[in-house]
């Protein structure tokens, strides 16, 4: 530097001289300040990824510097995020990054009282070692007399903030090893959504996307807390509501979302049906449905059998059920004028969950036929053979649209104000609102989430919803639909590519030991008759292609003997139950925290201490890992860390920047993430994890004669690995996934596949995410070069189409409904479907054509038939089949409930699932003695600042301190009742337990009427737990396992507590204060399980 | 030579001596009628400047503010007023079921109900705050150091490596936003991410607000789109509506962040009427120097009159 620089850099030289003589700006600037540069600036690139958090689905831009990751930031160009970002996805590089992450693998050995150290390669064995003796001691060839060639010695959780890919390997090495209980988030998050949409629609997943939501001119958000749990999401009804469309907020508490609401609506915790059924009686007796799109695309001129019973006429409850067992014969629900096919159960079956436990108030795990049947994630359910009876005019008493006319002509407004707590004024708003936008030139959206799957009957609020819609014509259309939102990166990909005991990729059941012997077998009593599930039996033997290659053969089945069988529900509870019992000996967490986000905290945590071994994989150690050493039990003295024989291995995982893969958020869209940067220390995939893992397990099983290792040994597992950890290829998988042809080239799409053979394809619903070999899923063409539907970011399933049922968007002719509401409609003149979506539809298909009568498969569906999926090809507005609990959503209260069911005798479902368990008291029935020692409605929440069971957030400063610790809102009349103080300490309790939290007393809580009674509601968020920074008592630890009899979702948003001031009592004096309030309640073993009320 | 007054032109860059305006003056309007509280301003601004977490890990029970206000480790804070009032025509639902008197109170900042029977009224507001890069910025005017100063995009930004940390500031500024951090022992605020503005992005708390509550620009385009703003809410029935701190004829000349709110500033723990605490120092001054040529001219006196 020269001298007269030297000088010239002088901050008085440059206030002398130049224009700043105050000295206020350029001449104070100093050369650090000059000198600055933005990171983003210096980065060596910039590296596209997915935020890992919940499955809006936002794109991220990694900047990586020196190959680290320095910054982490939206990416402008997302069609669905815009660039932006919510707390927690801006805190990503903290997440993924931050010093709070673990990088060593530890141990605990049995009766052990300290973690230990050990390295990777040692504990992988050990592991190893551990899955081929505890299979080979549990191995079970037969159940009942039935072939089962399984293991229930082994399961394995979590999978839904893992890749597709990730999952994929999960699955088919579990199930190569016969392990049946693989589960994931999907049961407790959203199992219900994919019954309740797919019994009405054909496929599982939301039926639009979210940039659609701002075509809405009204949109209805119930069950769900948008703008908290999906900010970044929420910006699309934000943007509907300045283009002048109704918002409107339906939820027990006055929450930010309802903030920016036009109205919002309190309701009753539990209380949907009865509120969603209102509204179907206010628009059928009023027929104000959307009458040329009820007739065209829902069976509403459907004929019942004779025989069909409603709630009605048997006091709340249907025909054909055994209240012995609490299970449905559903042979009474079907069409008239088809045959039913086989058994009672391949028709009536549980969707997602295939449960024999289904039904039947006390949870199942024997063999029977009711119970299984087909999932409906993208298949509707068989309604058998022959053609259905109709009456186009709607009149004949037992068409669905009089029968579903008759069974909401109780819901009304008097009768929702009695059951929700709505006054009849509010509720006229609402209804008038979603009328006056929809129709011909209008349309309205629902936006729900776990607020209305997680009940006892879960997938009939869906139902509920579904009903709504397509008689108001809101399905398949712009800015139409049911928005279902998922809280997972990728917990939609985990339900696709199921970790999940009940499915295999696709939706394909996982077979049955009694009806499901042989492949014919199987795929006769799985497939439907008619539309694109006919085609069942070509997505299965690509699948087993995939899965064993060469070894799988026209002349051995294709290997269908390899796939181990059900007997029952082995659902997440179910397992639990196992452990506690010591059926199940090991068990795999991968990225799931059960002791804070399964319900009942501490019978998960008492399955927990009775395994033989416990493998974890996450970032740090959540309380699922740690429960031996400081869980709740040992303050209590229940358990002593000493006795405690469980063996814990902790696994350090990757963050979503450490490798490549695809998430599939909430609108079925894949999107694929690179890796940004190599772990650190022994951090390591999921993908990396399993692979190896199987590998292992392969070494140690070669050469076996054994012919329980045959499809461990037969199973292709050969991935390229790359990088210095030998990381296998991510691509390699998805390439799997999407399917080959006979000559090892890529396939395009489902429609290829073919049942003989000689195409293979992991995931048929996948199949064309590798279209023309090329990684459709990484596409990133910026928003702004395309339309709203931006149908060249990324690929969704299936086919890519955006908005599923788009043939609806038309009338019968082919034709838009409206010039303003035009979406996908018939080109006469170039024969073909056009639009601006994927037609969800054969293209060629004109609207006239009428299927041959000897017709199959997708033939067999008309030209007006939008619903593809579907064995009829309509929307559902009466499910003859699929569902276990009845064919039209019917409100019941929950299991837990201070309120007697204003509708029916019926108090609760009666084919509700029930963990039985010491550890799992359920409440008196409401009027009863004892019911009122339990006198509030709970409810549980997120907020935005934290994610799920907290392992994610409760970690990281930066979102800790937005909410540091666990509260309990209620308004300021029971605050006055009870005697709470703000921000003092109150103690909730129920049966099972009892927390205590700090006291937000706030007016966002209200008292609701419920005629001359007020019924008190509480609020607690359910991230809690006592690790982390942000800590508190687990609010899981109150709910029950009362469960969802179609897919086995626990009932945790709604439950009866009561509510005292001051704190819990500590140490040993909590179980007796639990026992107390059973003994006060007079609460047994029996309490609350009849199943008629 | 420019006086330290509140009667300065009005574009602060130029008279730093960055020349005239070539940059336009860059700022924030932060619409608080759409924003929905989630935070994520706070945080994209931390993570960004690599500020430490400062929050106590209690509840303050302050609706859902847990971080309190703006300090030197947080540079943007979300406030959340639960009131007992209309939000144009919004129907909150929230009947109350039972008598009020029977009620406790809360403690939280609200005021009275606008209609008489008081049922149903009930909003939630919420509002990201941050530093206002004052046309009139009092802490500059008082850095004895050089440490603050304007750039030339109008902001005012305190430089670490200059800053001694005297604190001089902290009673200046008339916003209470900037403050110092004892770990560092230096002074810190909102620097409207000054490094990014160099690269032409945009602040890292308004790239991150998924409902665009936090808007980044040029100011006079941004005042305009404010204004239009305030014309919709009004026409929409919210006559509340009203900007905040984007008068440059206010006591600070108007602020570089400025904000729509729907209710009295006070309510949002803003003063309602800033003006740059350095105002008076020309007068006061002149009065000092008047006083002090009066004192020499006396003394001078005196000793002149004594010589005959």
């Amino acid at each position: 530097m020269s001298v007269r620089t030297w000088i010239e850099q002088w901050p008085v030289y440059r206030q002398v001289t130049g224009d700043d003589r105050l000295a206020l700006g350029a001449a104070s600037r100093s050369r650090i300040t000059a000198l600055q540069q933005p990171r983003t600036a210096t980065a060596d690139r910039v590296v596209k990824s997915i935020c890992p958090y919940c499955a809006v689905g936002c794109a991220t831009d990694v900047y990586v510097k020196d190959d680290k990751v320095v910054q982490i930031e939206g990416d402008p160009h997302s069609p669905i995020s815009r660039g932006r970002l919510c707390p927690k996805g801006s805190a990503t590089l903290q997440l993924t990054t931050g010093e709070q992450r673990l990088q060593q693998v530890l141990y605990r050995r049995p009766h052990g009282t300290e973690w230990e150290e050990l390295d990777l390669q040692t504990a992988l064995e050990m592991v190893a070692d551990r899955v081929v003796q505890t299979r080979a001691e549990t191995f079970e060839w037969e159940s009942d007399g039935k072939r089962t060639r399984r293991t229930l010695g082994i399961a394995s959780l979590g999978g839904a903030a893992l890749d597709n890919e990730e999952n994929y390997l999960i699955k088919k090495l579990w199930t190569a090893l016969g392990i049946v209980q693989v589960e994931n988030q999907a049961r407790v998050c959203h199992s219900s959504t994919v019954a309740g949409l797919g019994t009405s629609f054909g496929r599982g997943g939301s039926t639009m996307f979210m940039q659609d939501l701002q075509n809405s001119d009204c949109i209805v958000i119930q069950g769900s807390n948008f703008a908290e749990a999906h900010p970044v999401g929420f910006q699309w009804v934000m943007e509907a509501k300045a283009r002048g469309a109704t918002v409107i907020h339906v939820d027990p508490r006055f929450t930010r979302t309802s903030a920016l609401a036009d109205v919002h609506v309190p309701i009753r915790a539990g209380s949907d049906i009865a509120f969603l059924g209102g509204i179907i009686n206010h628009v059928l007796t009023n027929e104000l449905d959307f009458r040329e799109f009820v007739l065209t695309h829902t069976n509403a001129s459907t004929l019942l059998r004779q025989d069909f019973r409603d709630t009605e006429d048997l006091d709340g409850v249907f025909s054909g059920l055994d209240e012995e067992t609490g299970q449905y014969d559903p042979t009474s629900w079907g069409y008239e004028g088809v045959e039913e096919k086989g058994s009672v159960g391949a028709s009536s079956a549980p969707p997602d969950a295939g449960s024999d436990g289904g039904g039947g108030t006390q949870e199942g795990s024997s063999v029977h036929s009711s119970g299984r049947g087909e999932t409906h994630g993208s298949g509707g359910p068989s309604i058998g053979e022959g053609e259905p009876h109709r009456d186009e005019t709607l009149q004949h008493p037992r068409c669905v649209y009089q029968v579903v006319k008759r069974h909401y002509a109780r819901y009304t407004p008097e009768m929702v104000s009695e059951t929700c707590g709505i006054p009849p004024e509010l509720f006229a708003q609402v209804c008038d609102a979603l009328v006056r936008n929809s129709g011909h030139d209008r349309t309205s959206a629902f936006a729900y989430a776990v607020g209305w799957t997680q009940h006892t009957v879960g997938a009939q609020y869906i139902r509920a919803c579904c009903v709504l819609q397509l008689l108001l014509g809101n399905v398949g259309r712009p800015g139409g639909g049911i928005q279902a939102l998922r809280g997972h990166a990728s917990i939609q990909g985990s339900s696709d590519i199921p970790t999940l005991y009940n499915l295999l990729p696709g939706y394909l059941p996982m077979p049955h030991a009694e009806e499901n012997l042989d492949l014919d077998s199987y795929v006769e009593s799985e497939a439907a008759e008619r539309g694109f599930w006919g085609n069942m039996r070509s997505y299965a033997v690509s699948l087993l292609k995939a899965y064993w290659a060469d070894a799988a053969t026209a002349d051995n089945d294709f290997c269908f003997d390899y796939l181990p069988r059900l007997t029952g529900s082995h659902g997440t509870y179910e397992t639990v139950k196992e452990q506690v019992e010591g059926v199940c000996k090991g068990y795999f967490l991968m990225g799931e925290n059960p002791a804070v986000g399964s319900s009942n905290a501490k019978l998960q945590r008492k399955g927990l201490a009775n395994l033989d071994w416990l493998v974890i994989r996450d970032f740090t150690l959540i309380e699922s890992a740690t429960w031996w050493k400081d869980g709740p039990e040992l303050a209590t003295g229940e358990m002593r860390t000493e006795e405690i024989g469980t063996e814990v291995f902790f696994f350090p995982a990757s963050a979503v920047i450490e490798k490549s893969g695809t998430f599939t958020n909430t609108n079925r869209l894949l999107q694929w993430h690179h890796r940004a940067q190599e772990p650190a220390g022994d951090c390591r995939s999921d993908l990396w994890f399993m692979y190896h893992l199987g590998r292992l397990v392969r070494e140690r099983l070669a050469g076996s004669t054994d012919e329980r290792d045959r499809p461990v040994l037969d199973l292709t597992w050969d991935y390229p690995v790359e990088g210095p950890h030998d990381e296998p290829s991510a691509e390699a998988v998805l390439q799997e996934i999407n399917g080959y042809d006979g000559n090892g080239d890529p396939l395009s799409a489902y429609t290829q596949l073919k049942d003989d053979g000689s195409t293979s394809c992991g995931c048929w619903i996948y199949c064309g995410v590798y279209a023309d070999g090329v990684n459709q899923s990484a596409r990133r063409k910026p928003a702004s070069e395309q339309d709203w539907v931006a149908a060249e970011w990324a690929w969704a399933w299936p086919a890519n189409r955006r908005t599923l049922y788009n043939r609806a968007s038309a009338d019968a002719e082919g034709n838009p409904w409206s010039e303003r509401k035009a979406y996908v409609w018939w080109d006469a003149d170039a024969k073909t479907w056009t639009g601006h979506d994927v037609p969800d539809m054969q293209a060629d298909k004109p609207p006239s054509y009428q299927p041959p009568k000897d017709a199959r498969g997708p033939d067999a569906l008309s030209g007006t038939d939008a619903f593809i999926m579907q064995a009829d090809g309509k929307g559902w507005l009466f499910t003859p089949a699929g569902l276990l609990d009845g064919p039209l959503p019917t409100h019941y209260e929950p299991q837990d409930s201070p309120v007697q069911n204003p509708l029916y005798g019926q108090q609760r479902n009666p084919t509700r699932s029930l963990i039985k368990d010491p550890q799992n008291m359920l409440h008196p029935d409401p009027g009863t003695p004892g019911a009122d020692v339990f006198p509030f409605v709970l409810t549980t929440y997120r907020l935005v600042e934290h994610f799920t069971g907290g392992g994610m957030s409760r970690t990281l400063p930066y979102l800790s301190e937005l909410q540091p610790e666990l509260f309990v809102e209620v308004s300021p009349e029971l605050a006055a009742e009870r005697g709470l103080e703000h921000l003092g300490w109150a103690t909730v309790v129920t049966a099972r337990n009892a927390i205590e939290a700090k006291v937000l007393v706030t007016e966002r809580m209200t008292p609701l009427k419920l005629g001359e009674r007020v019924v008190h509601q509480i609020g607690m968020p359910w991230h809690y737990g006592p690790n982390g920074l942000a800590h508190g008592d687990t609010p899981n630890e109150l709910t029950s396992a009362s469960l969802d009899p179609n897919v086995h979702i626990q009932e945790d948003k709604a439950l009866s507590a009561d509510i005292q001031p001051g704190r819990r009592p500590q140490g040993r004096d909590l179980p007796a204060y639990v026992e107390e309030y059973r003994r006060r309640a007079g609460v047994t073993d029996e309490t609350g399980r009849a199943v008629r009320s | 030579m420019t006086a330290l007054s509140g009667d300065r032109p009005l574009d602060p860059a130029s008279e730093a001596g960055w020349g005239d305006a070539e940059r336009p003056r860059k700022g924030f309007f932060t619409d608080t009628s759409i924003c929905i509280g989630c935070k994520a301003c706070e945080v994209a601004c931390k993570e960004w400047n690599a500020i430490p977490e400062d929050g106590s890990m209690t509840l303050t029970g302050m609706s859902y503010d847990n971080t309190a206000g703006l300090s030197a480790d947080t540079w943007r804070h979300v406030a959340f007023i639960e009131q007992k009032k209309p939000l144009g025509h919004q129907q909150p639902g929230l009947e109350r079921a039972r008598d009020e008197a029977s009620t406790v109170d809360l403690g939280m900042p609200s005021l009275p109900a606008a209609s008489a029977d008081g049922e149903s009224e009930f909003r939630w507001l919420m509002s990201s705050d941050v530093c206002k890069h004052c046309t009139h910025a009092a802490c500059l005017d008082v850095c004895p150091t050089g440490a603050l100063i304007r750039t030339e995009f109008g902001t005012v930004v305190v430089q670490d490596d200059v800053c001694n940390g005297c604190g001089y500031c902290v009673p200046a500024c008339p916003y209470g936003v900037i403050d110092k951090r004892p770990a560092d022992g230096g002074m810190h605020k909102c620097t409207l991410c000054y490094d990014r503005l160099e690269v032409g992005l945009t602040p890292a708390c308004a790239k991150a607000c998924p409902t665009e509550s936090i808007q980044f620009g040029d100011l006079d385009e941004l005042r305009g789109r404010a204004e239009g703003r305030v014309e919709a809410l009004h026409a929409a029935g919210i006559p509340d509506a009203r900007l905040y701190g984007h008068d440059p004829t206010d006591g600070v000349g108007g602020d570089g962040a400025f904000f729509l709110l729907l209710d009295e500033p006070e309510v949002y723990g803003l003063p309602p009427d800033p003006v740059v605490t350095t105002r008076d120092l020309p007068r006061m001054w002149r009065h000092a120097a008047f006083a002090a040529a009066g004192l020499a001219a006396g003394v001078a006196a005196c000793f002149a009159g004594r010589r005959p």
